[in-house]
């Protein structure tokens, strides 16, 4: 069985977003990049997995320029066995519709039976890609999991869904696609020696425009600001009652 | 210009997501219709009661109790027909559907909206909302997510017509096998109504626990800043903030947190917001809509011992 | 899980500008030599703040063709004022001839030293040097007869007690034949080092300051690129010695400082908000008006000059940049003079792996760098020692009237840890209340600088002795941690009635000050699990 992760570079999530007002987005400049934290999960699981025995290999893909290259490094350094980069040559705006016909496109070629993805990317924080990567090639799909458990004959998965009212548990029939959730597992380190020896992985080049697929954005972002925090009216009040009765005439109780 | 909401049920309960959506739809078009999918036909009741829908169509069959997300894809696209809108509340349920119907429809989806700025045009936040992005759309059909905290919930004085589809149930490779429903006596921090949030100035784990008992009184999640975690007096999954969870709930209290950015940064976007410290310079009393410079503990005393 | 262990010709500690030009120096004298260079920060730049005002000259030595297209090199010095603020409302236009020579900026650049090294380490790796950030040199490695034989990487995945987490991942060993450090101000092994082959000996103590920076972008008709504004004076007074910058480069950006000297005497001293009352004064709230503060950072400074510089090589290896202390204090830049020990040290090094014989003293009192120095060496001594306002005229008469011929050598012998007079309630300090306009609190900056560290480890910041933080250092300087730390890391707070020393490790900007200063120099600054630390950018 061969799994595909799929991992993006993000914007570390540590750094602050900051909106250059002049070109109107999020400025990327010298700005700290790194590899999705949910994309972490999803390399590790499937690195659990090929350690389990159970799978042939690990295959991670990305999309995106030349920068794009070290947070395959990256997947490599923590163990996946090879990289397919999808090479963009300028910053495109893909979106998660074009991002799923990018992928669908290099698992129908690989003959990929499971997919594991990080539930949404930090920075669009969109939630969609997996799902609809899903819908395209009609594979079953399991999102939000926290849990995955191969079934012993390895012609399904069971896994556990965080969902708002629960944790619901699913049967999926291979080839599938699942997105993970925080609490799946924790990511291990890159160690110096295996970024060294990552060097040496292979990694793929696959020129976008080579897989013919319309990228002409559905969505375009007209305008974006930092929301920052509010100054309010901070009305005093001095005592439990007058707390409870303001409560009460704002409907929040 | 129809816009078709799907109804996200809590047993028979409309869910609050939903209510949220169809206030959303309302500003986009005259005519909005709900669709249901349950295994119960009785379920239309609640659904055509609620202000603002002209029709209800319902998809009733047994597979579509736990109904997996492959099906419920496909009935949904197969519904879209001549409808401009596909809207839902912002929830596990919605996120998980909506997009792969938008991949069957060929449609980007618009998740989390936050405001409509006009048919095509919508704001939604970015970077865990610390970056707010007006997005324009030009796909044909448009499907979306609403934050049910930016919208009004819709009420119940409705009389909408009700009306059956048959549809065909297509083969899933998936199955449900069990539900575990979160136990927890206390609301989930992140989608709470209510948080009860305590910083380092209650000095010690003892002393949170009148934070605890606050919370349970206002039936509240319990929050707390990086500084109380950091002095251990609870856990780190109880974190608001930046590093913690974000969280954007109809009542924040906050009691005894000085208000680093970080913290403000994972509650500003509270609807009301209060805040109960000693320092009167804090920067969390200048984000406060109710400020009460007090004694912590002669507060939670009191707060604690109040009868509503 | 065993340590792993590699070899190279030469491994360099540090990315900054001095380990960058030494590791860019070395594969351009000999493309065949194996190097490495290892950088604790999270990415190249991450842990790199200055102000900064950059004298170019040594960069185009380096890069003669490339130099010219790095981007950080776009705005040259327009414009360059002192003023000596007398009081909190009040200043004085030190007249430009009146200006110690030093401090005259002509041909220099407003850059982002942080942007530089990223260049440089672009250039680096072009050149086919292996560069590998998130990895800290926890320890150097010895063989037998005591010759420095390379470096070892902290562990990963120890938790707060020192276990090993289900992610422990072991450090490795770099093996190298020669290793250079190039930490910056106080290196935690530079320190280390010094002591062991007493690099230091006959040299007057090091001297250091800290350094904060902010960067504001504005929005006001006040911005000119390229003008250059430095101040002495206000807030800082008798007993501080110090100085402020404010400098205007792209993007309607400001970069915004101050420089306190470590050697101050008064324990309620507070640094930090010394530089957000600085920001206050109507020479430099003019520039900042309707502005937004987007960074902050904090970091020590070597500036003992050439009296303090220590041996830079030794048995296995040198020690450069700032943490040797090349920086010139009279100039107040570090930066072209650590790029210049880093190409030293590279002609050096590449030099006696061929087994050539070369003496580094020789090779260094021969180099411009040592004539700079030498020229600047009275510079902080006489600040020190004669206090401001006479060490102020005492560096402008040798620099401007005897162009620093005089043959007189100034010593400062006191170190930075003993110059706190004791707690004396008549010395107290107190500052207002963060406007959050223009002076901010601690918690809001360290926001600003996108500090981080994993929050399950060990604390990376030891005390030799757990009882002194409550006993010696509060009786006798109401544990002046409390407030010369730039993050916030020293409290001491109430625990169940008691006293209670917290160090909030996390919030750590690695500037090294508490290593610096702590009276009872009972602190150990060691390097946190690769990564942790600020996340400056562009500063």
């Amino acid at each position: 069985m061969k799994i595909i992760i799929p991992v993006k570079r993000v914007l570390d999530p540590y750094t602050q977003a900051r909106v250059n007002k002049q070109t109107q987005q999020v400025d990327l400049t010298n700005a700290k990049m790194a590899m999705n934290p949910f994309c972490e999960i999803a390399v590790e699981e499937a690195l659990t997995i090929k350690e389990s025995g159970s799978a042939s290999e690990t295959i991670a893909v990305s999309i995106g320029t030349d920068k794009t290259v070290d947070t395959l490094r990256t997947a490599l350094a923590m163990g996946v066995d090879r990289a397919i980069f999808i090479k963009t040559d300028s910053e495109l705006d893909l979106q998660p519709l074009h991002v799923a016909k990018i992928l669908a496109n290099i698992i129908k070629r690989e003959e990929a039976e499971l997919v594991i993805m990080g539930k949404q990317a930090v920075d669009n924080d969109n939630n969609q890609t997996g799902q609809m990567l899903s819908g395209l090639i009609d594979y079953s799909l399991g999102t939000f999991i926290s849990k995955f458990d191969l079934s012993a004959d390895g012609t399904s998965v069971e896994v556990c869904r965080e969902i708002d009212s629960g944790i619901e548990t699913r049967q999926l029939g291979l080839p599938a696609i699942v997105t993970v959730d925080l609490r799946l597992n924790e990511p291990r380190y890159a160690s110096l020696p295996n970024i060294m020896k990552a060097r040496s992985k292979p990694m793929e080049t696959i020129e976008l425009s080579s897989l013919g697929i319309d990228t002409s954005p559905r969505i375009k972002i007209v305008s974006v600001e930092e929301s920052g925090t509010k100054d309010r009216a901070s009305k005093q009040i001095s005592s439990a009652e007058e707390l409870f009765s303001e409560l009460n005439q704002m409907g929040v109780l | 210009m129809s816009a078709l909401i799907l109804i996200e049920l809590n047993g028979s309960e409309v869910s609050a997501n939903s209510r949220a959506a169809i206030t959303a739809a309302s500003q986009l078009s005259d005519s909005v219709d709900a669709l249901v999918l349950t295994n119960d036909a009785s379920n239309s009741s609640s659904v055509a009661a609620l202000s603002g829908i002209n029709t209800v169509k319902m998809i009733v069959d047994d597979s579509l109790e736990n109904s997996s997300v492959e099906v419920a894809s496909k009935l949904i696209a197969d519904v879209m027909g001549d409808y401009k809108y596909l809207i839902s509340g912002s929830s596990t349920f919605s996120k998980n559907i909506l997009p792969r119907v938008g991949a069957l429809l060929d449609v980007q989806p618009i998740s989390d909206v936050c405001e409509i700025k006009s048919n095509n045009t919508f704001v939604r936040p970015l970077y865990a909302g610390n970056v707010m992005a007006t997005v324009e759309t030009s796909d044909e059909t448009i499907v979306m997510t609403v934050r049910s905290t930016a919208f009004e919930h819709s009420g119940d004085d409705g009389s909408a017509s009700v009306e059956s589809l048959s549809a065909s149930m297509s083969e899933s490779n998936s199955s449900f096998v069990s539900l575990q429903e979160s136990e927890s006596e206390r609301p989930e921090l992140t989608t709470a109504d209510r948080i009860v949030s305590g910083g380092r100035g209650l000095g010690s784990k003892e002393n949170f626990a009148l934070i605890e008992q606050l919370a349970d009184k206002l039936d509240a999640a319990v929050g707390a800043s990086r500084a109380a975690v950091d002095a251990g007096f609870i856990s780190n999954d109880y974190q608001v903030g930046q590093t913690g969870k974000v969280v954007a709930p109809k009542l924040y209290l906050a009691v005894g947190i000085s208000g680093a950015i970080q913290h403000l940064a994972g509650m500003k976007d509270s609807q009301v917001i209060v805040v109960i410290n000693n320092d009167p310079d804090a920067p969390m009393s200048r984000m406060a809509d109710l400020v009460w410079q007090v004694d912590l503990f002669d507060a939670l005393n009191e707060l604690n011992a109040y009868q509503v | 899980m065993e340590r792993e262990s590699i070899e190279y010709d030469v491994v360099i500690v540090g990315g900054g500008p001095a380990g960058l030009a030494s590791a860019c120096k070395l594969k351009q004298i000999n493309p065949n030599l194996s190097v490495c260079l290892l950088e604790k920060g999270s990415e190249i730049g991450s842990h790199i703040l200055s102000g900064a005002v950059f004298e170019p000259k040594t960069l185009f030595d380096l890069f003669p063709e490339d130099a010219k297209d790095c981007p950080t090199l776009k705005t040259p010095v327009a414009k360059d004022d002192l003023f000596w603020l007398t009081g909190e409302n009040k200043s004085i236009k030190v007249p430009s001839l009146l200006m110690p020579k030093s401090l005259h900026n002509k041909g220099n650049y407003i850059i982002s030293l942080g942007e530089l090294c990223q260049w440089i380490s672009e250039k680096a790796m072009e050149l086919g040097v292996d560069i590998f950030p998130g990895f800290p040199a926890q320890s150097y490695l010895k063989d037998e007869s005591g010759r420095v034989i390379g470096i070892s990487t902290g562990d990963m995945g120890i938790d707060k007690e020192g276990n090993q987490k289900g992610t422990y991942t072991p450090g490795m060993d770099i093996l190298a034949k020669q290793t250079i450090f190039a930490e910056g101000a106080r290196g935690h092994l530079g320190k280390q080092l010094i002591k062991e082959f007493n690099l230091d000996e006959g040299r007057t103590p090091q001297h250091f300051a800290i350094g904060f920076k902010e960067i504001w972008e504005v929005e006001n008709d006040k911005h000119s690129p390229g003008d250059v504004v430095h101040t002495m004076g206000w807030p800082l007074n008798e007993g501080t010695t110090g100085g402020g910058f404010l400098y205007h480069f792209d993007n309607k950006r400001i970069a915004v400082g101050l420089i306190v000297d470590l050697n101050y005497t008064n324990p309620s001293h507070n640094p930090f908000q010394e530089f957000q009352q600085f920001k206050k004064h109507p020479k430099i709230k003019q520039f900042l008006d309707a502005g937004k503060r987007v960074s902050y950072g904090a970091r020590a400074i070597t500036k003992g000059g050439i009296n303090s510089l220590v041996k830079m090589d030794f048995n296995g290896g040198m020690i450069i940049g700032c943490d040797a202390g090349t920086l010139n204090p009279s100039k107040i830049k570090g930066s072209h003079c650590a790029l210049q020990s880093g190409i030293l040290a590279a002609e050096y090094v590449s030099k006696i792996l061929t087994e050539e014989n070369c003496d580094f003293d020789d090779l260094f009192k021969a180099s411009t760098l040592y004539k700079e120095l030498y020229k600047s060496r009275n510079f902080s001594a006489a600040m020190h020692k004669f206090g401001f306002y006479l060490g102020a005229a005492y560096n402008f008469i040798e620099s401007n009237i005897f162009r620093n011929t005089l043959p007189i050598t100034i010593k400062d012998e006191q170190k930075d840890c003993d110059s706190l007079n004791l707690n004396n309630p008549l010395y107290t300090k107190e500052y207002p209340t963060p406007d959050n306009v223009l002076s901010f609190d601690i918690t809001s900056s360290l926001f600003l600088s996108g500090t981080n560290h994993e929050e399950d480890q060990p604390v990376h910041l030891k005390l030799t002795d757990p009882s002194i933080p409550l006993t010696r250092n509060k009786e006798l300087f109401d544990e002046p941690a409390q407030r010369y730390c730039p993050a916030g890391v020293y409290e001491i707070i109430d625990k169940e009635g008691e006293d209670y020393f917290q160090i909030n490790a996390q919030n750590c900007l690695h500037c090294k000050t508490c290593d610096i200063k702590d009276p009872s120099q009972n602190i150990n600054w060691t390097p946190p699990e690769g990564g942790g630390g600020p996340n400056y950018v562009g500063m």
